[in-house]
C-alpha cells in the first residue's frame, strides 16, 4: 500500500463523505470504502480511469481538478483528498480554497522542494533537481508549481487555513508527525501530508483527534465508540 | 464479421401490445387523458423470482421497442443489438430487459396514427400534445402492470436519456440505477430550431393534409424525408461526415444538374426515404414537440438539482461524446453538477470519439466497458447473480 494511502486511511473518520480528486483507478476510494465505510466520490481526468472506478462500484466523475471542482456543492463532503497533485495544478491557490469550500477538511500532500536532496542537487550541479520524488527532467515534468514546506505553510496562512495535522512521508518509512513550521522539517521532510480546515469556521463534526500521526491508538473503524454496529 | 445468429434463437423474447382498460387512462401533463392506452413493447430474458433484475431501455426519437430483435418493417437488426446479448452489457441471461414504444409513437403504442375510440377515425392532430414525463408515466403504468416494483436500471440515450432522468425525478423509489447517454436536461434553442425545420418540412408537404392524411389515403413522405435528412445531419459530426464522404461523387463527373452528385447527398436521401417506411409523420411532430417542451428543471423553480433531491439512493452513470454537438458534453456536465448538488451518487465520463451524437449506436469500446462495468458493479450491489 502506498504510504500516503496508509496515512490517509488513518486520518479519515468512519462513514465520512469523501471526495478524492485525481482518484486514478480508484484504489484509495475502494480502500476507504472497504475499511472505513466512507461514502466516496471521485474526480478523475481520464475516461479509462473512470471506467475502472465505475467497474469497482465507485462513483467517479470525469474532470480536471483545475477546472471542474465547481461540479461539487459547498460543504458536500467531510474530506476532500488531493494526493501529490497540487503542484501539478495551474492554480494551486484556487484549488486549495475550492477544496475547503467543498469539504470541511482537506487532506493534501505535496513534495517539499526545500528537502536537502533537492537543495543539494541544485547547489552542487546547478541544474533542476531530479530526485526519487521528482524524477522527471524540467522539460517534461508535470510538476509546474513546486513549493517548499515553508511556502505551503505560507499559502495556508494567506488563505486562512488551519493546519490540523502534518506528517512527513518518505519512501517506505512509516509516516512521522511533524511541526511544519519547524525550520529543520523544511530540510528533512521529503513529502508532507497535511490535514487542513477553515480557520474561521472550524469543522462541525467530531473534533480531529490530536497527534494524528503519533503512537496514540486511533479508534478502530470496526467499532467506533459512539455507535456500535447493529445486526439485523 | 461475427457469426451471430438472431438473438431470438438463444434467449427468451416476449412482448406485444399491452392494453389498458378505458377505466385506466394515461393522465397527461397537458391535462388531457388518453384512453384506452395501448403500449407496444418487447422483452428479452426472464424476470427473476425476486423481480429485481428488470431493466428498462428507453428509445430515442426515431427508435422503437425493437431493441435487439429484427425490425418487423425494415428487417434490420434491433437498434441496440450490439449491447444486448449473452456476455454483453445487457445480458438476457441475467437481466429482464424491457423496451417500450413511447406514447405518441407509431409502433404499437397509442399515437396520432391510432384510432380514436370516440370517433372511429385516426387521431391525427386531435391527438393531445405529449411530454417526456407522459412517456415515462405510461412506462411506469406498464412496469406496475407487469408486477415489477423496482427497476434495476433505466437506460437510455438521447431522448431515452431524458426519459431516464425523468424517471429519476418522478419515480426515484422505483429505480435502483440510471444510465443517461448523450442527453440533456432541457432542449436548447438550437435543438428546438432544428426540430422546427423538420416540422415545417412535414407541414409544408401538401400530402400532410392538415394532419388528416391517413383519412385521405396519402402520406407526407417528402416532408418527413426532409425532416429526417435535416435531423440526421445533427446526429453526425463534421469529422465523421468528412471521413465517410468527403467530396466523393456518386458517378464519374458532375451531372450539371440537381441529381445527387455527391455521396453525402445520396446518403441523406436514402436516410430520408427509408425513414418514411417505418415512421408516421404526425408521430414525428408530436415526439419532437415533447422533446422541445422538455426542461426538467422547469418544474423545480429552475433548479435542476431539486429534480434529483429525492433520488439520493439512485446510482447514476452519465456519459457523453466529445464530438456530439446535438447534446454536447456541457449539457451532460450540467446534469452531473445538478446530481452532485442533490447529493446523488454519480459517475460521468466523456467518451472521446469523432462519431458525433450517433456514437451511441456505434462501436465505442470505452462506452461498452463503462456500461458493462457500471451495470456489473450495480448488479453486485443489488445482489443479482
Amino acid at each position: 500500500m502506498r504510504e500516503d494511502f496508509a496515512e490517509i486511511l488513518k486520518l479519515v473518520r468512519p462513514s465520512a463523505r469523501v471526495l478524492d480528486i485525481g482518484c486514478e483507478d480508484g484504489e484509495l476510494l475502494e480502500l476507504l470504502t472497504r475499511e472505513k465505510q466512507v461514502d466516496g466520490q471521485g474526480l478523475e481526468i481520464s475516461p479509462e480511469g473512470v471506467a475502472h472506478c465505475v467497474a469497482r462500484g465507485l462513483s467517479v466523475v470525469q474532470g480536471d481538478g483545475d477546472r471542474d471542482l465547481d461540479h461539487f456543492p459547498s460543504r458536500g463532503f467531510d474530506y476532500a483528498i488531493l494526493s501529490k497533485t497540487l503542484q501539478q495544478m495551474r492554480d494551486p491557490k484556487h484549488v486549495l480554497s475550492e477544496l475547503l469550500r467543498i469539504a470541511e477538511q482537506a487532506v493534501v500532500s505535496v513534495p517539499n522542494f526545500g528537502h536537502w536532496k533537492v537543495r543539494w542537487a541544485l547547489l552542487s550541479r546547478g541544474r533542476m533537481p531530479e530526485t526519487g520524488v521528482l524524477p522527471e527532467p524540467w522539460y517534461s515534468t508535470p510538476n509546474i508549481h513546486l513549493c517548499t514546506l515553508r511556502d505551503f505553510v505560507g499559502l495556508c496562512d494567506t488563505l486562512g487555513l488551519r493546519i490540523d495535522a502534518c506528517a512527513s512521508l518518505s519512501g517506505g518509512k512509516p509516516a512521522r508527525p511533524i511541526d511544519p513550521r519547524a525550520p529543520i522539517e523544511n530540510w528533512r521532510a521529503e513529502t508532507a501530508l497535511f490535514l487542513l480546515s477553515r480557520r474561521a469556521e472550524p469543522s462541525t463534526g467530531a473534533a480531529p483527534p490530536q497527534n494524528l500521526f503519533g503512537e496514540v491508538e486511533l479508534p478502530r473503524p470496526e467499532a467506533p465508540p459512539a455507535r456500535k454496529p447493529r445486526r439485523r | 464479421m461475427t457469426a451471430q445468429g438472431p438473438i431470438q434463437a438463444d434467449i427468451e423474447v416476449g412482448g406485444g401490445t399491452w392494453r389498458f382498460p378505458a377505466s385506466r387512462p394515461l393522465r397527461l401533463d397537458s391535462g388531457a387523458q388518453l384512453a384506452p392506452l395501448e403500449i407496444g413493447y418487447k422483452t428479452y430474458g426472464a424476470l427473476n423470482a425476486d423481480r429485481t433484475n428488470a431493466v428498462l431501455v428507453c428509445h430515442a426519437l426515431s427508435g422503437d421497442q425493437h431493441l435487439a430483435s429484427t425490425h418487423p418493417i425494415t428487417g434490420k437488426p434491433g437498434w441496440w443489438d450490439r449491447f444486448v446479448g449473452p456476455g454483453k452489457p445487457l445480458d438476457p441471461e441475467r437481466h429482464f430487459i424491457i423496451c417500450t414504444n413511447v406514447v405518441g409513437g407509431c409502433m404499437g403504442t397509442t399515437g396520432p396514427a391510432s384510432i380514436d375510440a370516440r370517433t372511429g377515425q385516426p387521431y391525427g392532430l386531435s391527438f393531445p400534445v405529449i411530454t417526456i414525463a407522459d412517456m415515462v408515466r405510461a412506462q411506469a403504468m406498464l412496469i406496475e402492470a407487469m408486477g415489477i416494483e423496482t427497476l434495476f436500471a433505466v437506460i437510455g440515450g438521447s431522448m431515452g436519456g431524458m426519459q431516464a432522468l425523468q424517471w429519476a425525478a418522478d419515480y426515484p423509489e422505483k429505480i435502483f440505477s440510471v444510465v443517461c447517454i448523450a442527453a440533456a436536461a432541457r432542449h436548447s434553442a438550437q435543438n428546438i430550431a432544428f426540430h422546427e425545420v423538420g416540422r415545417q418540412a412535414i407541414m409544408a408537404d401538401p400530402n400532410w393534409c392538415g394532419g388528416a392524411y391517413l383519412a385521405a389515403g396519402v402520406r407526407p413522405e417528402k416532408g418527413l424525408a426532409v425532416a429526417r435528412m435535416a435531423a440526421h445531419i445533427t446526429y453526425l459530426s463534421e469529422a465523421a461526415l468528412q471521413r465517410k464522404f468527403g467530396r466523393e461523387l456518386q458517378r464519374d463527373g458532375l451531372s450539371w444538374g440537381f441529381d445527387a452528385d455527391f455521396q453525402v447527398e445520396s446518403y441523406l436521401r436514402h436516410q430520408g426515404t427509408s425513414f418514411v417506411d417505418r415512421f408516421d409523420a404526425n408521430s414525428y411532430l408530436y415526439i419532437t414537440r415533447a422533446l422541445d417542451y422538455f426542461d426538467l428543471a422547469a418544474g423545480y423553480g429552475g433548479v435542476l438539482a431539486q429534480a434529483f433531491v429525492r433520488a439520493r439512493d439512485v446510482k447514476f452513470c452519465v456519459l457523453s461524446f466529445s464530438s456530439d454537438w446535438l447534446y454536447p458534453t456541457s449539457e451532460s456536465r450540467d446534469i452531473v453538477r445538478a446530481l452532485n448538488g442533490a447529493g446523488c451518487r454519480t459517475s460521468f465520463a466523456e467518451i472521446e470519439t469523432d462519431k458525433g451524437h450517433d456514437a451511441f449506436f456505434l462501436d465505442e469500446p470505452l462506452l461498452d466497458a463503462t456500461l458493462q462495468g457500471f451495470l456489473g458493479a450495480q448488479a453486485q450491489a443489488r445482489g443479482l447473480s
